[in-house]
């Protein structure tokens, strides 16, 4: 049931959350997640946490800003969250998003129909709150008042809203409530993008108040810059870990790889998201081999951030963004390679070949690709055999929305599993029309407070559901399934899912990347590259 | 009564033709901005545009020019400006009224098209050869336009009663979207109203307009569906009505708009320039101080300032 909580409730003075959800009150899931009285209890986040941050907004927080503590704090704030709304609409510092954001904020008709397209709203049982136009709705009256200078001929056109702290601090959480799956910018008649509201609502905290939450500003990006990957690896380490790969993959292969390190004119580059190389270090032990028996020219890159594709600026920060692409595309420039691809990540896609495409000029622009059409050319090139029946297990496919729906790289990956696994079914709908697996924008990292709960029960829950009817014919343990998803962010939000919902354990539901489902079908390979072990 | 009737004529269609103008020039020249295309884009190769696919589906693209194939462009653009597809896919109860709205107005802007014809060619051949066709045309104006006039009540009504009813719209609902939708319902319903009393016809009233016919004689009820229609004609420019100018530019500027940043290519300067703005965002990870440059921003590793 919707809320009745108003606009204006986002000014409230009184610092108590507008609204708490319950289990029962979420879109329902099916069995064996069916019953909200089973389902997990949501954490209520600590006094110390109430006390010290700004957390007046739902049952979470997800940013951690500190409560100013006087008056005047307020006021500042307040003035420097009007300077960069202004600057938001300003061609000097906006150029970058200018055009979508105006037309997003004069031209929406309110007529709801992103609504029916939002994940987030529908699984949270149709909260108000989270309606997609709801913080677009905010910042439009924001603009109409503020930047346009409307008097009341205005408010009666466009609406008006009460400015002050706390609205600002509800809207830098409500920032962050969303994937930036931008699936209703899809289905909006219009062409309204609240998607990119969000986006860019980040961007005014980020680059004008320096807010954003830790893990992807000071543990992401920032990190990324200093040390060359968010995960803190340094080339020496990150080298350390891959030869480490390269001897595992070897061995469990029964085929020597050995990755090539900062090779000169190499027609490939590869930029995996580190992540991988940390968490699930099958998933680049696998491209190397497949690029190797390929017989690919290719290489990986030791330069700062040069190994590490992730670039966290595309969800918060125009700057940052463009700073890690160009990391990216300088460690392509020493090298001389022809091409950079982009392994399984889907945000690092989007960021380095279609955002980035109008930030580089010159040298720096390099053809920068997906790995999948290379990919899917070696799998049908006949260079390497292939026993499906190693592979006869139900498989489903999560699209990440960053490949799909924003870059278009669509049917590569289906003609790899439909022909490497018998047993693949399609989760609906997916392709271009899938939905976010509820780790988008940041989330799959942000585990900062009852985070998680929000992210499982809200966020996620769309996408569970799709996994579980791809899987409703088979869902007992006695059937080990895999949920393919060739994106690391998703992988990590499913690997936490699935876990938090005990789903591996009680059903056998798997997750992995898709280069591993190419390497375990090679009938050269030692079979059971797929362990089907928790990981 | 004439003659406020063809002042409000002149006035409404200057207005509404600037103020498109205006909206048109203010859109246009906004930035090159950053790509942010969405799929399906439909002036893809058409085996890939059926699936949402990109060029990115294919190995080594960039060894090769970019083709559009705009027929894909045509057809989308065509579904979506007279079948109001988007509506259709994705929010169904709405599309009925907004159909019939927009149908509505579609017929009453051909309406007033073949009025304009016929008005000029009765116009400058009273009694000549044109005679016959200013008469035909004259009949379709006014048919055309009863039947739009109706489409359009009806839509109006429908989508006025579903911003009132409907609770979802509750917080999206302005006073503006209450007035918008019964400045159409008032100024078709005199329109309508005008065609049953005895009063000059439509082709006539357009026919006098340019000749500055004072002799004309209207009813007060079709004159003031006129001024009222003027009026509505001169507002939509001015308020999010006038999606139909945004449109163009959320398709072809944004949601398709896929053009490959090509090397030594048109779009190469366009960026260029994009990256001698100067902002002057304050947060001190940006370095922003009014004389740096994008690009030299871009190329500043805050973390490494941070070290130092
Ligand atoms: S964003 Fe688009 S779909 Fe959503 S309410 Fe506005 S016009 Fe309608
Ligand atoms: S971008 Fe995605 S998560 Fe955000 S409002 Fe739109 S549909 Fe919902
Ligand atoms: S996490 Fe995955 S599914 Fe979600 S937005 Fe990113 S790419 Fe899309």
């Amino acid at each position: 049931m919707s809320q009745p909580i108003s606009l204006q409730d986002l000014s409230e003075t009184d610092r108590q959350p507008l609204v708490h959800l319950e289990n029962e009150d979420l879109m329902p899931l099916p069995d064996p997640l069916g019953s909200p009285a089973e389902d997990h209890a949501w954490t209520p986040l600590s006094a110390q946490c109430v006390e010290r941050f700004e957390c007046a907004l739902d049952d979470t927080c997800a940013v951690n800003v500190p409560r100013p503590k006087t008056p005047e704090q307020e006021k500042e704030l307040v003035a420097r969250f009007l300077s960069g709304l202004d600057k938001l609409f300003d061609k000097e510092n906006n150029w970058t998003f200018l055009q979508p954001l105006l037309l997003t904020m004069e031209h929406c008709t309110g007529c709801q129909t992103c609504a029916k397209s939002c994940h987030i709203f529908e699984a949270s049982g149709f909260n108000e709150l989270y309606r997609p136009t709801y913080r677009s709705e905010v910042l439009r009256r924001l603009y109409f008042r503020y930047v346009k200078h409307g008097g009341l001929l205005s408010a009666w056109q466009h609406g008006s809203i009460h400015l002050n702290w706390p609205l600002v601090a509800r809207l830098i959480e409500l920032s962050y409530r969303c994937n930036l799956c931008r699936r209703c910018a899809q289905s909006c008649p219009i062409g309204c993008d609240n998607g990119l509201v969000a986006h860019e609502l980040r961007k005014l905290f980020s680059q004008e108040m320096g807010i954003a939450p830790r893990e992807i500003h000071e543990q992401g990006s920032m990190l990324q810059l200093k040390a060359g990957s968010s995960t803190g690896m340094t080339t020496e380490i990150v080298k350390d870990n891959v030869a480490f790969i390269d001897e595992d993959i070897s061995e469990r292969t029964g085929i020597e790889v050995r990755t090539p390190w900062d090779v000169k004119g190499a027609d490939v580059l590869l930029i995996h998201n580190a992540g991988e190389i940390m968490a699930w270090p099958e998933n680049p032990g696998a491209f190397a081999l497949i690029l190797t028996l390929a017989g690919v020219n290719w290489t990986m890159s030791s330069e700062l951030a040069g190994y590490d594709s992730i670039n966290y600026g595309l969800w918060y920060d125009d700057a940052q963004m463009a700073r890690m692409a160009l990391k990216h595309v300088e460690a392509a420039r020493k090298l001389g390679v022809k091409q950079i691809v982009v392994g399984e990540c889907g945000h690092a896609h989007k960021a380095l070949c279609v955002t980035a495409d109008r930030l580089l000029t010159g040298d720096l622009n390099i053809p920068r690709t997906s790995w999948l059409p290379l990919v899917r050319d070696i799998v049908f090139s006949g260079k390497i055999k292939f026993d499906p029946s190693r592979n006869d297990f139900p498989v489903t496919l999560h699209d990440p929305c960053n490949m799909v729906r924003l870059m278009g790289v669509v049917e590569p990956q289906r003609e790899i599993v439909r022909a490497l696994c018998p047993q693949f079914r399609e989760m609906e709908p997916h392709g271009v029309e899938n939905y976010c697996c509820g780790g988008g924008s940041g989330f799959a990292i942000m585990s900062g407070n009852n985070f998680p709960d929000w992210r499982f029960h809200v966020a996620g829950r769309k996408k569970m559901e799709q996994v579980l009817q791809a899987f409703a014919d088979c869902i007992g343990p006695e059937t080990p399934k895999y949920l393919c998803a060739p994106c690391s962010n998703c992988k990590g939000q499913l690997r936490d899912m699935l876990a938090y919902y005990d789903l591996w354990e009680k059903n056998r539901i798997l997750y992995g990347g898709l280069v591993e489902l190419i390497v375990n079908a090679m009938t050269e390979v030692k079979p059971g590259f797929i362990e089907w072990e928790w990981r | 009564m004439i003659i406020a009737v063809y002042l409000s004529m002149y006035a409404g269609l200057l207005l509404f033709v600037g103020g498109c103008i205006w909206r048109i020039r203010e859109y246009a020249r906004l930035p090159f901005h950053l790509r942010w295309e969405l799929y399906p884009v439909p002036h893809e190769e058409p085996s890939r545009a059926k699936h949402g696919g990109s060029y990115f589906e294919s190995g080594d693209w960039w060894l090769s020019s970019q083709t559009m194939h705009s027929r894909g462009d045509w057809m989308a653009m065509f579904r979506e400006i007279f079948l109001l597809r988007g509506l259709w896919e994705f929010n169904r109860s709405l599309w009925l009224p907004s159909f019939l709205f927009h149908f509505g107005l579609y017929l009453a802007i051909a309406a007033l098209g073949c009025g304009l014809l016929a008005g000029s060619a009765g116009a400058a051949f009273a009694g000549g050869a044109l005679a016959p066709l200013a008469i035909l045309l004259g009949a379709v104006c006014r048919w055309t336009g009863m039947a739009g006039a109706g489409l359009v009540l009806l839509g109006a009504a429908l989508l006025l009663e579903e911003r009132l009813a409907n609770p979802a719209l509750r917080n999206y609902t302005k006073i503006g979207d209450i007035f918008n939708l019964i400045f159409f319902l008032a100024a078709f319903i005199l329109l309508g109203t005008g065609f049953f009393v005895q009063t000059a016809p439509v082709d006539a009233v357009f026919r006098g307009a340019l000749r500055f016919d004072r002799s004309l004689h209207v009813a007060p009820v079709a004159g003031m569906g006129v001024v009222l229609a003027s009026a509505l004609a001169a507002y939509i420019p001015f308020t999010h009505m006038s999606h139909f100018i945004a449109k163009y530019f959320t398709w072809h500027s944004v949601r398709w708009d896929d053009r490959r940043n090509a090397r030594d290519g048109a779009l190469e300067s366009e960026v260029a320039a994009s990256l001698r703005k100067r902002p002057t965002w304050a947060a001190a990870h940006i370095g922003a101080d009014g004389q740096r440059s994008w690009a030299e921003i871009a190329a500043i590793n805050p973390a490494e300032e941070v070290r130092k």
